[in-house]
Order: structure tokens, then sequence, then C-alpha cells
């Protein structure tokens, strides 16, 4: 009885095998417990229902993933300050944490900050920002978008109570068979790890559906696809990229979900399978991956250096078909991870040239980025800072990444330190730089005030010192042969580096703590901070046109384009901010529980199978799938805005941006910017 | 320091130096720790030699790439800040035909120069083609987890986590896998390479100077990972052989019991304890003599099915 009820699950799973493991579940919990203590002692739990989690509203969903990505942000940074520590007190001695912990925080490092924090971050921003360059009041199947938050929701949470029941996964981010199959790894972890990963690779699928959707059938009049702002375009090649990538993780996920269950051999040892059809399967994936990760920062950049440089984007069109070439690029080149696999040279020299290939078109970027600067008029913001400080670090980065292309070389430095310092070099100046500029760049339109400066810089060089001094010293060690993934090593001379190392980490940790600060006091100050006019930066985008924050149904009026960059042309023209003559009823999607259900039932399903209990399996998947045939019936899925209300939320704005004294350009930074900057000369 | 610093300016043994690359990245290595024999950065093959010269290659290559952005974020960032009202302002400036050659251009043409390097010297030295035109020796590796099992199988001889090979001769390594995947590694004689259960990599390595060289596997396959480290030792021919006739006299011999200790989960050093209870605390790692006949193409059976002695 007691088995049919909790499955595998016993006392014997509570973190009570180490004092780390401990404390760490500890914090866990004690967070979970603070965060409904206070949303009880708030009164919040009928605002949190109405106006957040039954929300199907796209910027309320964006703010939702950015959070989700956040908190995964914090914790996956503490595992990496944990690792850092170790490795400083590894050589010749087995520090302070055994193997098997050591293996876990790895792998679980890895899972969150590619599956749980970069990709909620950047479909956030996408979320959140996209639809209100388009011109649009909403993405185009909102329901689903909210459905696609509780799924990766319902991953994270499964990350989070990994910590607090049982043992997460030792087979790294990527879980290369035969190692995660149930001969090398009989524990829950790979278990935890496969359902994690598949329902977020399933909201992933729908997010890149819906955003593709939305894109081709939701611009405002008048914009073509080449008058969309990159950021965009951006969102198009990677909504594809998530089309054609997320279902072989899904796919080989499953498979050796099938493997560890149902006792098939698709992967194993023996019997027929092959573990080279994982690993293909799983980089058939993983690459196109990469670039779902860089191509939204690659879109934030084009937007963020052309607003702070006062100056249209150098060679837009150059530009797309740059963004284009590299997502097509992006399918042809998954066998380099494995060049030590044993093909022939020849197959290995075509991966590697296809590779090097992706460099044109990103030397491209780059270039343009740096002609869009030429002759502008530059201010210093954070998210200027970010781009700067990205162009140089990801030139670099992207220099090892040729010199990891070639073969010849790849052979020496594979699986060691080096490889480990080139990815990060990529994903911190690359996609963490992007989506923290992107923060800094629309949260006064978020929510109608603007984050503070001073802690913004501090942040900035808390994140770019400690990317420095964490990561340059480890391309040495891996260049001196050092592997990945070592919980202790032998060779002195890699251990001057693993301080320096560890140096980084603690700068980071301040970057993360440096947040926090940042948005306490950006929110106590926030009057002082407000942006009500809606364009604090002097913006060239449509979103930049409408209030901060923005209202719900987004433009009271559908604008009409005729041009890349339309909000900044109809400020020269003398015709932006116009009243609309008349207003009308807006229909808008009406909330629904099914996101909320499908979180919920989707998570206790990967729990359950995770514990082998299976009527707790039967019963989420019943929940799961009738929320969603359920919702299907009902028919009255829009509410109207009426006319009148929108008249009123509109001329309220109105009358306040007819009060608001423009600031000079220098004044950007200052409190007396309310949301409106006057052009430079 | 001084050797280091020899090793990183290509100083080393001969080669004329890349120097500007190597006095970057020397500047790089500010301790006096000696790193020979773990790294290619000092090679004891021919193969880890050209690695280490494709990377001085490319570092400089790509330095020269990013050199104009490197220059040019700083310069725009001053030169054009927005409290500079003397520098010129083109708001609407946003294209201009030459440039577009540039920027696509001087990108096209350094990754067409990288890939003669690819397809040409780089392919010819991949790890399954073969360096010389005398006749190699065969070394047939087995990972087990967390050590290796070296097998000579021209001399029916074996070695737990210790390889031996003949200085200037060409090796040739067949390599499978009796447990998880791992990735054969000699950093100071050149490429790496998986081992996969059922399935066989090949791998051709020179070493043409005697010494003691790091070995490992980079691929993390479990709670021993960190300790599967072996010795590589490079003698002159005449020692290898005498290495070998020792072999032939050890004691403990290849068969099915042996190789079922072998086979469990441990490092190398618990394993040569369980097959050497009583030689104390610091065992030399285990020689085998009597390896049966198919002992490798037996380990590939297991998996494939395919006639052959099952050892174990």
């Amino acid at each position: 009885m007691i088995h049919f009820l909790f499955g595998e699950l016993g006392y014997n799973a509570l973190p009570f095998y180490s004092a780390i493991a401990t404390v760490a579940a500890s914090v866990v919990v004690l967070g979970a417990v603070v965060v409904v203590g206070s949303i009880t002692w708030l009164r919040g739990w009928r605002a949190l229902w109405s106006e957040w989690l039954t929300s199907v509203d796209h910027k309320r969903i964006g703010i939702m993933y950015v959070v989700v990505s956040f908190v995964m942000l914090a914790r996956a940074v503490i595992e990496a300050c944990v690792m850092r520590s170790q490795q400083a007190v590894a050589y010749d001695s087995p520090g302070f944490i055994p193997p098997e912990h050591f293996a876990q925080l790895f792998t679980t490092h890895g899972t969150i900050m590619i599956f749980f924090m970069a990709m909620p971050f950047l479909i956030g921003i996408y979320n959140f920002a996209m639809p209100l360059q388009l011109g649009a009041r909403d993405v185009s199947f909102p329901v689903m978008n909210s459905i696609s938050l509780g799924l990766t929701s319902a991953g994270a949470v499964l990350m989070m109570i990994s910590l607090c029941l049982g043992k997460f996964s030792t087979g790294g981010w990527t879980g290369y068979p035969p190692y995660t199959e149930l001969s090398f790894s009989p524990g829950v972890g790979v278990d935890y790890w496969i359902w994690a990963l598949t329902l977020s690779s399933l909201g992933n699928t729908m997010t890149g559906i819906n955003f593709a959707v939305t894109i081709y059938k939701k611009r405002a009049p008048g914009m073509t696809l080449f008058r969309m702002p990159l950021f965009c375009w951006t969102a198009l090649c990677i909504s594809i990229l998530m089309i054609f990538a997320m279902p072989p993780l899904t796919v080989a996920t499953l498979m050796l979900a099938m493997d560890r269950y149902l006792d098939m051999h698709f992967f194993t040892n023996a019997l027929g399978g092959n573990m080279m059809n994982y690993v293909n399967m799983f980089w058939l994936f993983g690459h196109p991956e990469v670039y779902i990760l860089i191509l939204p920062a690659f879109g934030v950049y084009s937007e963020t250096i052309a607003t702070f440089s006062n100056k249209r984007l150098y060679g837009y069109t150059s530009l797309v078909w740059a963004t284009v070439s590299i997502a097509v690029l992006s399918f042809t080149v998954w066998l380099h991870h494995f060049f030590t696999m044993g093909q022939d040279g020849s197959v290995n020299a075509v991966f590697g040239i296809a590779t090097m290939l992706i460099a044109i078109p990103t030397g491209v970027k780059v270039y343009d980025w740096l002609l869009t600067m030429f002759r502008g008029r530059i201010r210093l913001s954070v998210p200027m800072l970010y781009a700067s400080a990205f162009m140089i670090l990801f030139v670099v980065g992207g220099a090892t990444g040729v010199m990891l292309a070639n073969p010849g070389f790849d052979y020496q430095v594979h699986n060691t330190l080096f490889l480990v310092a080139h990815f990060h070099n990529m994903l911190i100046p690359g996609l963490l730089f992007g989506m923290l500029s992107a923060y800094h760049y629309w949260f006064p339109k978020a929510f109608g005030f603007r984050l503070n400066e001073v802690w913004g810089r501090i942040i900035f060089a808390c994140w770019t010192g400690g990317f420095l001094l964490a990561f340059m010293p480890l391309y040495i060690v891996g260049a001196l042969g050092m592997p990945r993934r070592s919980q202790e090593f032998f060779e002195a001379v890699y251990q001057p580096y693993m301080y320096v190392a560890l140096a980084g980490a603690a700068l980071v940790f301040c970057a993360l703590a440096s947040m926090a600060i940042q948005l306490w006091t950006s929110i106590r100050n926030r009057d002082s901070l407000r942006v009500f006019a809606g364009d604090p930066w002097n913006g060239r985008t449509l979103e930049w046109s409408i209030a901060a924050p923005p209202p719900e149904y987004n433009f009271a009026r559908i604008p009409k384009v005729d041009s890349v960059d339309a909000f900044y042309q109809a400020k020269q023209q003398r015709t932006a901010w116009r009243a609309p003559d008349e207003y009308f009823d807006i229909p808008l999607p009406a909330n629904s529980p099914v996101g909320f259900l499908c979180c919920v039932s989707g998570g206790a399903f990967g729990f359950a199978l995770t514990w082998h209990i299976w009527w707790a399996v039967v019963v989420s998947a019943l929940v799961f799938f009738g929320s969603i045939v359920l919702r299907s019936f009902n028919r009255d899925t829009m509410r109207i805005v009426p006319s009148g209300e929108v008249q009123e939320t509109e001329e309220n704005w109105l009358l306040a941006l007819s009060e608001t004294p423009p600031v000079a350009n220098e004044a950007m930074f200052t409190t007396a910017n309310r949301g409106l900057v006057r052009e430079p000369v | 320091m001084t050797r280091l610093i020899r090793i990183l300016a290509g100083l080393n043994r001969g080669r004329p130096g890349l120097l500007l690359p190597a006095l970057v990245f020397s500047g790089l290595f500010l301790t006096g720790c000696d790193a020979g024999n773990i790294t290619f950065l000092d090679p004891a093959g021919p193969i880890a030699s050209m690695q280490r010269h494709w990377f001085f290659l490319l570092l400089i290559g790509l330095f020269v790439v990013i050199l104009p952005v490197l220059i040019g974020v700083p310069l725009c960032l001053w030169r054009y800040r927005a409290g500079n009202r003397k520098a010129d302002f083109r708001p609407n400036w946003d294209f201009a035909l030459p440039l577009e050659f540039l920027v696509w251009g001087v990108p096209a043409v350094v990754v067409v120069l990288f890939s003669l390097l690819v397809w040409g010297p780089e392919r010819r030295f991949s790890p399954e083609r073969s360096l010389t035109d005398a006749p190699p020796l065969a070394v047939d590796v087995v990972a087990l987890n967390w050590k290796w099992l070296f097998v000579y199988p021209d001399s029916g001889v074996a070695s737990l986590d210790h390889l031996v090979i003949p200085q200037g001769r060409e090796v040739v390594f067949r390599l499978t896998s009796d447990s998880t995947m791992q990735s054969f590694f000699i950093p100071s004689l050149g490429s790496q390479i998986y081992a996969m259960a059922g399935m066989v990599t090949h791998l051709h390595l020179l070493a043409d100077r005697p010494g003691r060289f790091l070995g490992e596997n980079t691929q993390f396959n479990g709670m021993g990972f960190q300790n599967q480290k072996f010795a590589v030792d490079v003698m002159p021919g005449e020692a290898f052989d005498r290495w070998i006739a020792r072999a032939h006299e050890s004691p403990l011999r290849l068969d099915a019991g042996t190789y079922r200790i072998l086979r469990k989960e441990s490092t190398g050093d618990e394993a040569a304890k369980a097959l050497k209870p009583d030689s104390g605390q610091k065992t030399a790692m285990p020689q085998f003599a009597g390896v049966p006949e198919h002992f490798f193409r037996g380990i590939l059976a297991r998996y494939t099915g395919a006639p052959g002695r099952i050892p174990g």
C-alpha cells in the first residue's frame, strides 16, 4: 500500500546525506515558505491569481518568464561558486565536496543555466517586447503562451524539488548514455533530468510556433518583413530554430526514458543499442540551441547600439541576411561537438569548415555594429556598456571558437577547460550581457520606472570583471590539458589559475547580489525614477510610442508603419503621440487557468514518473489533457475593453505627456528624465 | 621557469618559435611551475608539435582579424561620445557599398585561408591515418570504469594504467570500451579519441623523445573519473623490449578471474591492490602475461554478438 502511494519515494530521499545538501534543501524550503508567507501577509493571493497566474497578457507572461529565470540564475550562480571553491582546494586533495555531489553540481548548473535561466530569460524578453515592436495587441496564441510558461515553470520546479528529495543526475547537462542508462546511473537523478528537460522542451517548441505565427500574422499594417526591427528578425529566426531543433531533444530524452522505464535498448551498450545515435540527436538540437541562445542577444544589441548611438542601424539588410544565414548554417555543424568520436578525418574537415563559415556572418554583424557607432552620438548607458564589452569579449570567444572548429586543434582541447572557457565566453558576454542589457533597456517600459543607474554600472563592472577572472585562466589550464568536470586534480601548475577563477566567481556572486540591491533600491525610489511618458531612451521603435507601463491593450489604435525605425521617423515628422480621432472597443483574450493547471499537472506528471508513483502519473495526465480539452469547449474566450475606458486611459497619458518636459541628451540618466528626451544635435 | 618560457616561446627543441603569440600566451603564465610532459605546448611527438604549430598559427591569424574590433570599439566610444560636439554626427547614414565588400570580404578571406589548413594538414594527420610507412606497434586499449587496460597483442602481454611505448616507432591504438564512453588522451603526444563499447576507434601516435608523460580520460564517467590518469613511459627500443620481457614473467595472467576483478567499478590503484593484496602501500601498476588470443575481439563480442572468446 505504502509503495502504491509513494512509489520509490521514502525517508532516504531526504537530503541528509551531506551537510551542504541539507543546507541547500533548507534554503529552498525556507525560500518557498517566505514567499508563501509574504503573499499571505500582503493578502496577495487573489491579485496573484487573477492578474498573474491566469493572465494571458504577453507582457505579464514575459515578466513571469524573467522572474523564473532570475530565481534559477541565483541558484546556478551559487552552484558555480561552490564548484569554483572546490576546485580551488582540490589540488591533490578531495576538498570538501565528494565526487558524487560535485557531479550533481555541474549537471544542475549546466541544465539550469541553459534550460531554466537562458531560455526563460530570452523567451520572457521576446514575449514582452516583440509584440510591442510589431504593433500587435498580443501574440497569436495567448493561452498556448501561458501553457508554455506553465511547462517551463514546471520543469524549473522539478529542478528545485530535486534539491530536497532524492539526488539529481550526475551525467552532465548533455546526459550522454550509456552513462545515463540504468546500468550506470540507477537512481532517480537521470529521471528528474529527463522530465525537467522534456517539459521545458515541449514548452519551448510551442513558444517557437507561437512567435513565428505572431511575426507572420500580427505585424502592424505597412510593416513588411524588411521593416521589422532587427530584434523581431532574430525572434523569427530563433522561432524557426526552436520549431526544428527542440523536437530532436524531446525525442532523444524520451527515447532515453524508454530505455530506462521500458527496458528498451536505443542507447544501451548491449542488444543493438548505440549511444552515437543519442549524441547525434542531442547535438542536432544542441547546436541550433547555441544560436537560439545567441541570436536574441544579437537582436538586443542591434536595438540598443542604434538607440544609444542616436543613429540608424548600419547595414540593416546585411544584418538581416547575416542573421538568417547563421540560423540556416546552425543546422549544418552539429558534428563539431564530437570530432573525437572516431569518424574519418574528411568528415571532420567538412564540418570544421562549415563551422568556420558561421564566423563570416557573425563577423559582418560585429563590423556593422561598429559602423553603427561610427559618427553617432553615443550615450554610455548601461545597455551600451554591455554592448561594448560584448563586442570586445565576443570576438575573443569567436576567435577561440574558430580555433575549436579546427579538428586538428580540437583533438587537443576537446573536453578540457579550454572548451568550458570558450562556451562561457560566448554565453556570458553574448547571451547573458545581451539579456541583462535588455532587462535594463525595457524595464522602464515594463514597470514605468528606470532601474538605478549607479547600481547598474556596478553590476556591469562585477559581471565583466568576474567573467574575465573566472574564465580567462580556464583557457590556459585547458590548453595545459585539465579535463572539465574534475572534482580533484594532481598537477600543481593548475592551482594558481584556480585561485584566480575563484576570485572571478566571487565577483560574479557580487554581481548577483548587486542585482538584488538594484532592484530593491529602484523599487523604493520608483517615484523619482518614473518615466510615465514612455520614451526614456529616445527610442526608435514602436514600443516607445506608448505609455510606460503600457496599457493592457498596448495600442489604442494600431499604428501604420512605412519605414524601419517607425517611431523615430514619426518623431522627426512630428506625427508621434497624436491622439486618435476616435476610440473603439478593444477585444482582448480573457484570462484562463489552463496554463496554471498545465503547470501543476505537468510538474506532478514529471515528479510522479521520476518516483514511479503510477496512480499520480495517471491522474496528472488526465488533468493535463482534460484541462486542454475542456478549454476547447469554452467559446467565451474574449473580453472587451470598452471605448470609454480606452479613451480615459489614453487621455490621461496624453495629458501627462504634454506636461512632461523633455530632457537634454546628457540628462538622460538623471531624475529629470520623466520619459521624454530631446534629439541631439 | 626558464624552461617554461622556452617551451612557450617555441624555442624548445630547436623549432623556430612563432614569437608574438607565444609571448602573449607566456605573459599569461605567471607561475614558475613546470608544465612539461602534460601539454602539447611541450610536445613529445610530431602530432602534438604540429598541433602546437597550428595553435600558434590560428592565434596570430585570429588576433589580426579581431584587432580592428579591439581598437575600434574603444575608439568609437571615445570619439563619438555624446559630449563631443566636434565629432561628426550622421544620424541617417546607414549604408555604403564599398564597406559592404570589406565587411563580408575580410571574414570570408580569413575563413578560406583557415579552411585550407583544415582540409590540408589537419586532415592528413587526423587520428585514424598512419604517420609513417614502417610497420607500427599495435596496442589494444580497453576502457574500464575507471582505469585503462593496455594489451600488446603481438607479445601477448598487458598492463593496467601504465602505457609503455618505444621511442621513434609509430604506435597504432585500437580502442574500445567495456563500460561507459571514455576519451583516451595523451596531451604531449597528440590527439584524443573516444572509446565506446561494441565499437573500435583508431589512433596513430608517435613519440620522439623518452620520458614520462601524462595520460588521462577527459570524458566524465562516474565517481572515479578524476583519478583515471595513467603514466605513459616512452623508452628506447631495447628498454621497451626488456619491459615486454618482464611482463612475460609476471605472475598475474589476464584470465577470466583477473578480468572479473578489472571489470568491477574501481580506480586503477584499487584494482591493483585487489590483484596484489600483499604488496604494501605503493604498488607499481601490474603487468599481465598470458593474454588470450582474440582477447580484444572477445570484449567487442560482448556487445556485437560477433564470434570470439568472451572474457570475464
